[in-house]
């Protein structure tokens, strides 16, 4: 089948989406951007594959006439199954490599004790990894990078203390290592892995119900249906060095629009509060963008400078909203600068202000900056859609919904749980309007 | 299908063959620096001034060399200087927040003052501070002032806050003029001042402008034979600077003239430093100040994608010459006035606003880009208005990008391209879409 | 509140100009408009204009100084660049969200190119407002300077009194002349009072007296004036260990009212300063009789105060009015407080310094914005400026 993909490499993380010839969406996927963008592009699209997959799998399913528990709870399983495979092989991968490091002068005398030592670190990981994909499991990231890495660290010092090897030398051939595995792109077949997949499912319960279907023979038939790569369109912050040839990129800001017009067809304007900038975007009915705005050279409030605040408290970036929504007389906090939020943050607590009331007055403060740059673009008109990572923030979007109303009204606002991928699926758009001879957006 | 993601590559710069007014450009250039720097020797007089309300056939009645901070400051940003000489000044207790024309100026004092030719520029004979349309530019005189010690004469241009050249304004440059500027440099310059001399030099002035103001408007026509913004700096500089009112700048703009009226015939666009330029994409009006330490880089941006600019208000700062005005051999020093009080940066918001709406009709533009520049309040301070009322009267999209004149701190190359982009796919998605609908 | 708790009269008077500053929409003005048919307001911006013509047309001069530490910015910042100062997005903001909405004209001295092209800002965004850009001259002979700007006032009479109905006459701003010249005449008691005896005037409260003359008629600011140097010369305060400074630079957009507190409390009493010039901007007397407009331009060429907005004709002059000031309040030092991305004044700054630097007179310097949260450096800074003062003297 014809499938359409958009790519949006961000500052910190790379988003992909999988559209059908009908303009469904059939797969997202995620990663972390890293150093190589043409890895994470890869890696992004292949996720969204994967997630692709799953869609087929479970549409086949249900065509049999699978109830809808059952499927989850086997689609589940599956895609723990899948997790698992991917991650022991990219152990296989972190081994080889790190194997191969071992090498010089520096491990002249410890050479097999060092291989020796890091088949060991490397079994253990394979060992307890089951565990890591468990039902109920709770994993800290999906990325191989944070997974791997805590539990290597964990592992290699009490390997290397047994073995009375220097612990330093066994983090140093993983750091060396863990870049190359994680820009490497994924190899091995998709295919092999959904098979090996299925047999450990089958295997806990050789007869998985969903229906009449024959469940093997099924997801069999669907692994042959090619994801064919009709068309692809690369956007994002990083654009001056988006791996892609000039005929499949397109501007952030247009994907953007697009993708929060196909999110919600009604959309007139857009801000997104990335952890870089922050957009305003004013779209038509047809999610074309009729003007945008962005933040001025500084970078004051956007999503980097809840970051600071963040790491200044010393807590999660997810805890600032809660806990400012705590706060029932916001501090006046004058300053979004990045360079000066620690240090006002420090003279406000040493004169007793509370915490919360500060970071509810800094989040205040990062909705007003959005707020003029939405009016630069052209104000609000219904209705309003606000993507970003900070559109996750329930204290960013108390303020934003009380000063749009102040300011402009009533006025439906729009958030989307996915909406991290807004501007992938634009993209992704502007894919399968390309392969259809459409050319706005670009040269005819 | 799977082969999309690449790694691009540069295309190779080559080489591009010179224009008979770039030669021209080049050569009056040069000559006008070596005349500078062997000042000293041959005794000649050397004033320093601006270049918005110079008065240069005024002050080549006397014979005095003219040296503008501006342009010097250009030529370090262009050569890449500039950065360690505003980090010169700073170091020596300017703010980081003023303006990086004085203080690449301030710093290239400090470290010798070394002109383009690598010899040592000629301290002032005489600071004419004509001090129009820019605040910043009375502190920057008063600051050479302590630093050379010399004679300093302050010619106060009025702002045209309603709009419109008064009585008074007027009568009050003229007898500045009179009483004050002319007597000083009589008496600086030991020369007798000549009014027929005057008359001579403005003469030569409206001769040149008019071929200027001919090349200018050439950017009505599709494609545009010039780039008015990247190019038209290039195209302002001999009457803008050391050169109005001499046989020079005669020469100099009937060559760029005529080779603008053969590029037309030929139906060639602009030429750029990788040659010819592309197909002709976008048409922009632009707002604000080019940046100079990345000049070259920022110009690519734009013909890369085949976008041209066609007006431009950065070229109307040392005169503005295309609503009519010239320089009046007929009434002397009322046509200095003039020309002072006229200056793009003199004209109040609501006239630069009328301007730019004209520029966007006139020139057929697909809208007004604004370059934001960091130093400079006189054209920043209201930029945004600005673009919001343009938008409303032209009915076209504006866009906003932010660098700084020599300051190569603030140039952000993939901030900057990432707006444009955005910009240009923007015109031609709602291009797209009203041709779909027709 | 802290007045009738404590009774002293400089509380109760310094309440009321803490009231009047602190409050943002202008009620007091919007008093002395309704209270009368016809009357008009006409706002202005720093740092200075004849407050006599205004006054002379019946209106009231209305001193816009932005929006302070206390307004909340949420339209302005759309109108203005990250690296523009502040005042003139909190004074849009002012304007936006009806606070102006009395104002009948609004005057925009030349003293910068933000605040110059905002009086072009205003015409487009306020059209039913009378806006004019006021220019002053750069040129002080009388014949020239004088003679441009002797029409310049005629011509801001003539509008002032189209938009009143009715032409100003020279009596009536002769009347008004007299006036002002009272209120400058306090003013400038009141500095020389404070040079003398700071701990009795401290800064704060001197600068909060003045503040309230930009929203008060006139002659009820004289008033105030008048009642708080009685009450300031007759209550002893407690005199602290603090040493004498000059603070300048502050000269458009206003320091929050805690820098100048934060002054004091960290050791240095400010003798003399150049914040709100305009209330002594021209520093003698301006003849009553004669020709109203010609004794005004006299007065500017002539009798006026220095700024960074102004232009000194003569190198040697350059600075000295800074030295005059630290002398003749036997001031120790000077501290400069510029405001962020202030052209004029940051440009100003060096050869001030310089000139300090070759008189002996010890600075140091800072920047802020009229919304500056953290004092906490600037404290440290005039506290250890203030330490090596002393023992420098000490020794």
């Amino acid at each position: 089948m014809k499938t359409f993909v958009g790519i949006d490499l961000g500052s910190t993380t790379t988003k992909a989406v999988l559209l059908d010839e009908s303009r469904e969406v059939i797969g997202r996927g995620i990663t972390n951007s890293r150093s190589n963008y043409g890895t994470a592009a890869r890696v992004a699209s292949e996720e969204a594959r994967v997630d692709g997959r799953f869609t087929l799998f479970r549409r086949a399913l249900s065509a049999g006439g699978g109830k809808s528990e059952e499927l989850d709870e086997f689609l589940a399983a599956l895609e723990r199954a899948f997790r698992l495979e991917q991650f022991l092989e990219q152990l296989g991968d972190l081994e080889e490599t790190c194997r191969s490091q071992v090498k010089g002068e520096r491990f002249a005398k410890v050479e097999s004790g060092v291989k020796d030592a890091i088949g060991e670190v490397l079994n253990r990981l394979r060992e307890e990894a089951p565990a890591l994909y468990a039902p109920g499991a709770k994993r800290k990231s999906d990325f191989f990078r944070d997974i791997a890495g805590s539990r290597y660290h964990a592992h290699a010092e009490e390997v290397a203390r047994v073995a009375g090897l220097p612990y330093e030398l066994l983090l140093n051939v993983y750091d060396k290592s863990i870049i190359d595995v994680e820009n490497r792109p994924p190899s091995g077949g998709l295919s092999d892995k959904f098979r090996r997949a299925l047999a450990r499912v089958l295997a806990v319960d050789a007869a998985v119900k969903t229906g009449a279907t024959d469940v093997p023979q099924t997801i069999e038939d669907t692994l042959a249906i090619e994801l064919e790569e009709t068309y692809l369109v690369g956007t994002g912050y990083g654009r001056v060095t988006l791996p892609f040839s000039k005929e499949h990129i397109r501007s952030e800001i247009l994907c953007h629009g697009l993708g929060a017009h196909m999110m919600y067809p009604n959309t007139r304007t857009v801000l997104d509060i990335g952890g870089q900038d922050t957009k305003g975007i004013q779209v038509d009915a047809t999610g074309i963008v009729e003007n945008f705005q962005m933040n001025d050279r500084c970078a004051a409030g956007c999503g980097r400078y809840l970051g600071y605040i963040a790491d200044e408290m010393n807590i999660g970036l997810h805890e600032l909203g809660p806990m400012a929504m705590k706060s029932d007389r916001p501090a006046r906090i004058n300053s979004t600068c990045t360079v000066f939020a620690g240090a006002e943050l420090r003279d406000r607590l040493s004169l007793g202000e509370k915490r919360e009331d500060i970071l509810a007055g800094l989040h205040r403060a990062i909705i007003l900056r959005a707020i003029s740059i939405i009016s630069r673009s052209g104000g609000v008109t219904d209705e309003f859609t606000f993507t970003g990572g900070v559109a996750k923030n329930e204290a960013a979007v108390r303020e934003l919904k009380k000063l749009i109303k102040e300011n402009y009204g009533d006025v439906k606002i729009n958030i989307n749980p996915e909406s991290i991928y807004t501007g992938a699926l634009g993209a992704a758009e502007f894919a399968r309007r390309a392969y259809l001879g459409q050319t706005d957006g670009r040269e005819a | 299908m799977t082969t999309t993601i690449v790694t691009p590559k540069a295309a190779p710069a080559k080489e591009v063959e010179k224009d008979a007014s770039m030669v021209k450009q080049k050569e009056m250039m040069a000559a006008h620096y070596d005349r500078l720097t062997s000042a000293p020797q041959t005794g000649e007089k050397v004033v320093s001034t601006f270049v918005p309300g110079n008065l240069n056939e005024l002050t080549m009645c006397f014979g005095l060399l003219n040296n503008l901070p501006e342009v010097n400051a250009i030529q370090n940003g262009l050569r890449r200087t500039s950065g360690a000489f505003v980090l010169e000044a700073e170091k020596i207790g300017h703010s980081e927040d003023v303006c990086t024309y004085v203080k690449s100026d301030i710093g290239m004092m400090a470290k010798g003052n070394i002109a383009p030719n690598g010899k040592r520029f000629p301290d002032p004979d005489v600071l004419l501070l004509s001090y129009t349309g820019c605040f910043t530019f009375m502190k920057w005189f008063e600051l050479l002032r302590e630093q050379y010690k010399c004679e300093t004469i302050m010619l106060h241009t009025p702002y045209m806050g309603d709009g419109k050249i008064t009585p008074n304004m007027i009568e009050y440059m003229v007898k500045q003029l009179k009483d004050e500027v002319i007597p000083t440099l009589e008496r600086i310059s030991g020369v007798k001042f000549d009014i027929d001399r005057l008359r001579e030099y403005l003469k030569k002035s409206a001769t040149a402008e008019d071929d200027l103001v001919h090349v200018l408007q050439s950017a009505k026509r599709k494609p545009s034979p010039i780039d008015a913004y990247f190019g038209g700096i290039y195209y302002i500089g001999p009457i803008f600077g050391a050169f109005r009112g001499t046989d020079d700048a005669i020469d100099y703009y009937r060559f760029l003239r005529e080779e603008v009226e053969a590029r037309l015939a030929a139906g060639k666009g602009p030429v750029t430093p990788d040659g010819d330029m592309g197909k002709e994409k976008y048409r922009l009006v632009v707002e604000g100040p080019p940046n100079y330490t990345n000049f070259r880089q920022f110009w690519k941006m734009f013909y890369d994608e085949g976008a041209v600019v066609v007006a431009s208000s950065y070229t109307k700062v040392g005169g503005v010459y295309d609503f009519g005005f010239r320089h009046d051999p007929e009434k002397p020093l009322e046509t200095l006035a003039e020309y002072c009080l006229g200056v793009y940066t003199n004209r109040s918001l609501p006239m630069r606003i009328d301007m730019l709406t004209n520029y966007v009709n006139d020139y057929d533009a697909d809208g007004l880009l604004i370059n934001s520049i960091k130093s400079c309040n006189s054209f920043s301070a209201g930029q945004l208005l600005i673009m919001r009322e343009v938008e409303k009267r032209t009915g076209k999209p504006a866009a906003f990008v932010e660098s700084d004149l020599v300051d190569p701190r603030y140039f952000s190359a993939a901030n900057i391209k990432n707006r444009l982009e955005s910009y240009f796919q923007m015109i031609e998605q709602k291009r797209a879409a009203t041709r779909a609908a027709a | 509140m802290e007045a009738s708790l404590n009774g002293s009269k400089t509380a109760t008077i310094v309440a009321r100009a803490q009231a009047l500053f602190d409050d943002l929409s202008f009620a007091s003005a919007r008093e002395w408009k309704a209270a009368a048919p016809g009357r008009k307001v006409v706002g202005y911006m720093p740092i200075y204009v004849p407050r006599e013509i205004i006054h002379a047309a019946g209106m009231l001069p209305l001193g816009i100084v932005g929006g302070g530490d206390q307004l909340e910015v949420i339209h302005g910042d759309a109108y203005y660049q990250s690296y523009i100062c502040r005042i003139p997005r909190s004074t849009i903001e002012l304007g936006v969200s009806g606070r102006l909405d009395f104002v009948d004209g609004m005057l925009f001295p030349s003293i910068c190119d933000v605040i110059r092209n905002l009086s072009g800002m205003w015409k487009m965004m306020f059209p039913n407002v009378y806006v004019r850009y006021f220019d002053v001259p750069q040129n002080y002979r009388d014949d020239i300077g004088g003679n441009y700007y002797v029409n310049e006032l005629t011509e801001l009479m003539h509008h002032l009194g189209e938009l009143r109905g009715q032409p100003i006459t020279d009596d009536e701003l002769r009347h008004s002349i007299a006036g002002y010249n009272e209120n400058r005449r306090l003013v400038r008691e009141l500095y020389s009072f404070r040079a003398q005896r700071p701990w009795q005037a401290p800064a704060a409260e001197v600068y909060l007296a003045l503040r309230a003359g930009l929203v008060l008629p006139v002659e009820q600011h004289t008033e105030m004036l008048r009642d708080y140097l009685a009450a300031a010369a007759s209550e002893e305060r407690p005199r602290r260990d603090n040493c004498r400074i000059v603070l300048t630079g502050v000269f458009c957009e206003q320091p929050p009212l805690n820098l100048i507190k934060s002054l004091e409390l960290a050791g240095c009493y400010v003798v003399d300063d150049d914040l709100l010039l305009v209330t002594r901007w021209l520093t003698a007397d301006v003849p009553t009789e004669g020709n109203p407009l010609h004794n005004l331009a006299l007065a500017f060429l002539h009798q006026s105060e220095s700024t960074a907005a102004k232009y000194e004709p003569n190198l040697k002059e350059k600075g000295q009015h800074l030295v005059r000031a630290v002398r003749r309040s036997g001031a120790e030092g000077v501290i400069f407080a510029c405001p962020s991305f202030c052209d004029p004044a940051l440009l100003e700054r060096p050869m001030l310094q310089h000139v300090l630097k070759d008189a002996d007179i010890p600075y140091i310097a800072f920047k802020y914005a009229e919304n500056s949260g953290q004092m906490q450096p600037i404290r440290e800074q005039a506290g250890t400026f203030a330490d090596s003062i002393k023992l420098w003297s000490g020794t």
